[in-house]
């Protein structure tokens, strides 16, 4: 694995692991630690602070500490034009004001901190209100903080941040169910925009397949809706999608860039792809369930032709079988090194032969439903805009699509008829 | 012939003026931070060197290089040695992306540790 990739894994799981422990209710001052572990693991940093804002008196007080000796312990002084000015610098805080902040604190409190380096102070700033700081010192390397190092900080401050508020508001009024759980929806969409970042680097390795992961994803979470899946594992299979590629990471790369059909050799370093993604997701705890199995059984077939297991028709779990299909799909629609893409009337056709056996007769149906509203204009045009300008005219696929429904809608049968029929 | 010594169940063992403490999966949860604790009261207890042996360790996360990053820490300011063995290839790679090798030695045994100790000190 290239130390890109592996920067890119350690920090993610990071992350996940600090989402789940904000989200579940555990006893606050172990949440603070570990997170805080979290956040200084991340990066190996050698020393920092999280500390809370106490509007009245206008100070902050320590609540987890690391390598800043005994010094720091009673609460200090900050002024209401300071406390202000952090909080407009919100969460989109860039080095350089990250590095002055650090400064002016330090010299505001030139006692406290006597021989202690801090290089960076984060405000951590829930709905545009000042809840601590994130104060830090140097890293393991000895290296300049970059503004990539920057953007994990400030995802992984976000989720402590919001951790300290929903706390006191749990102390404040006992409970506020509905603010709480806006807050946790939005460190959601912090994973999701992490994972959709982290689905871009596995589409860069491989330069013959740019977009796929993420288009996979869509095409994933427009099948499952349509078949009628609930938000929160729309929302799961969509990140599915993203991740179902992430065994390529360690699939050697002369192998992913070779122009041209593979090889039986470079075939079996390729078809290592689905466990090794398994094997990367399964220590990371992800907010939603089976992420790591989607990844896995990607390439299983109906028949049990499949791989790596070889499972075989119910086996196989449906949002595996659903990004299956997905996955199909971009790869027709896109260039390839070895063939251009092919004509959509060839997909479908390709469609039509290989449901029962590869494909799934009912995620083959809902995608054909899918399409056949976007056509007819009775949906929003969702995969239609994904194909994008590479197809035109796609009224004439109606039929084709009507035509594979009456055929497969209804599932058991045709997936005996068509297995007799190959 | 080993003494296993400190809280409930860190293992640890001493053989010279060295400190063995085995990491085992204790490190990635909060409960790392009784591996620190072990790691603190051996320099404390005198001890010159500090090996930390990962060979039950499969994956360091995040908590765990932070609980490290503490012992490195703490092993600096006694002027204390620290060498990490039996650390697996990919743990070894995370290590030395996050910089924890600039401070540490890695070794692939315990023997090597403790050869490369009485080299030292010859
Ligand atoms: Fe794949």
């Amino acid at each position: 694995m290239d130390t890109n990739t592996q920067r890119l894994l350690h920090t993610f799981s990071a992350l996940a692991d600090l989402g789940q422990e904000i989200a579940a209710a555990g006893d606050f001052d172990e949440m603070l630690r570990t997170s805080f572990h979290l956040l200084l693991g991340s990066l190996a940093i050698r020393r920092g602070a999280v500390a809370e804002y106490e509007r009245e008196p206008g100070s902050v007080r320590f609540v987890a500490t690391r390598g800043l000796g005994e010094s720091l312990s009673g609460p200090l002084a900050l002024s209401t034009d300071h406390a202000q000015r952090l909080s407009s610098l919100g969460s989109s805080i860039s080095l350089a004001d990250a590095g002055k902040e650090a400064q002016r604190f330090l010299e505001d409190h030139k006692d406290a901190f006597a021989s202690v380096e801090i290089d960076l102070v984060l405000p951590l700033v829930v709905r545009e209100e000042l809840i601590g700081l994130v104060l830090l010192g140097e890293k393991a390397t000895g290296e300049k903080f970059t503004d990539e190092d920057l953007e994990v900080l400030s995802a992984l401050s976000r989720h402590i941040g919001v951790g300290i508020r929903s706390h006191r508001l749990l102390d404040e009024i006992g409970h506020k169910a509905d603010e709480n759980l806006r807050l946790y929806e939005g460190l959601r969409a912090i994973y999701k925009e992490t994972v959709r970042a982290f689905a871009a680097a596995i589409d860069i390795k491989d330069r013959y397949t740019q977009g796929h992961s993420v288009r996979v994803g869509k095409y994933s979470e427009i099948i499952a809706r349509e078949m009628g899946w609930p938000d929160e594992e729309v929302e799961g299979i969509t990140i599915a999608g993203y991740l179902h590629d992430i065994g390529k990471l360690i699939v050697d790369l002369s192998v992913l860039n070779s122009p041209g059909r593979f090889n039986a050799k470079e075939q079996k370093e390729m078809n290592r792809h689905p466990y090794a993604g398994y094997e990367i997701l399964s220590p990371i705890s992800h907010p939603y369930a089976d992420i790591p199995l989607m990844a896995r059984y990607h390439h299983e077939r109906m028949d049990g032709n499949g791989y790596p297991d070889g499972l075989k028709g119910d086996q196989i779990p449906p949002g595996a079988k659903i990004v299956t299909l997905a996955d199909s799909f971009d790869a027709m629609t896109t260039d390839r090194p070895y063939r251009k893409k092919l004509p959509l009337e060839d997909v479908l056709a390709d469609f039509r032969v290989n449901t029962g056996t590869q494909f799934d007769p009912e995620v083959v149906c809902a995608f054909c439903r899918a399409f056949l509203k976007e056509i007819e204009g009775s949906k929003e045009r969702r995969l239609l805009n994904l194909l994008n300008r590479n197809y035109s005219n796609m009224e004439r696929l109606s039929p084709m699509l009507s035509q594979m429904l009456s055929e497969f809608d209804g599932g058991g049968d045709t997936r005996a008829a068509s297995a007799a029929g190959n | 012939m080993s003494d296993t010594t400190g809280e409930s169940s860190v293992q640890a063992r001493s053989v010279g003026d060295a400190a063995i403490i085995y990491a085992s999966d204790y490190l990635n949860k909060l409960s790392g931070e009784r591996i620190e604790r072990e790691c603190k009261r051996q320099l404390e207890s005198g001890h010159r060197t500090l090996i930390i042996n990962f060979r039950d360790t499969e994956i360091v996360n995040s908590i765990g290089v932070s609980i490290l990053v503490g012992v490195i820490d703490a092993a600096e300011k006694s002027t204390a040695r620290l060498i990490f063995s039996d650390v697996n290839n990919h743990t070894a790679e995370l290590f030395q992306m996050l910089g924890l090798t600039r401070h540490v030695s890695l070794v692939s045994s315990e023997d090597e540790a403790l050869s490369l100790i009485s080299e030292a000190q010859p």
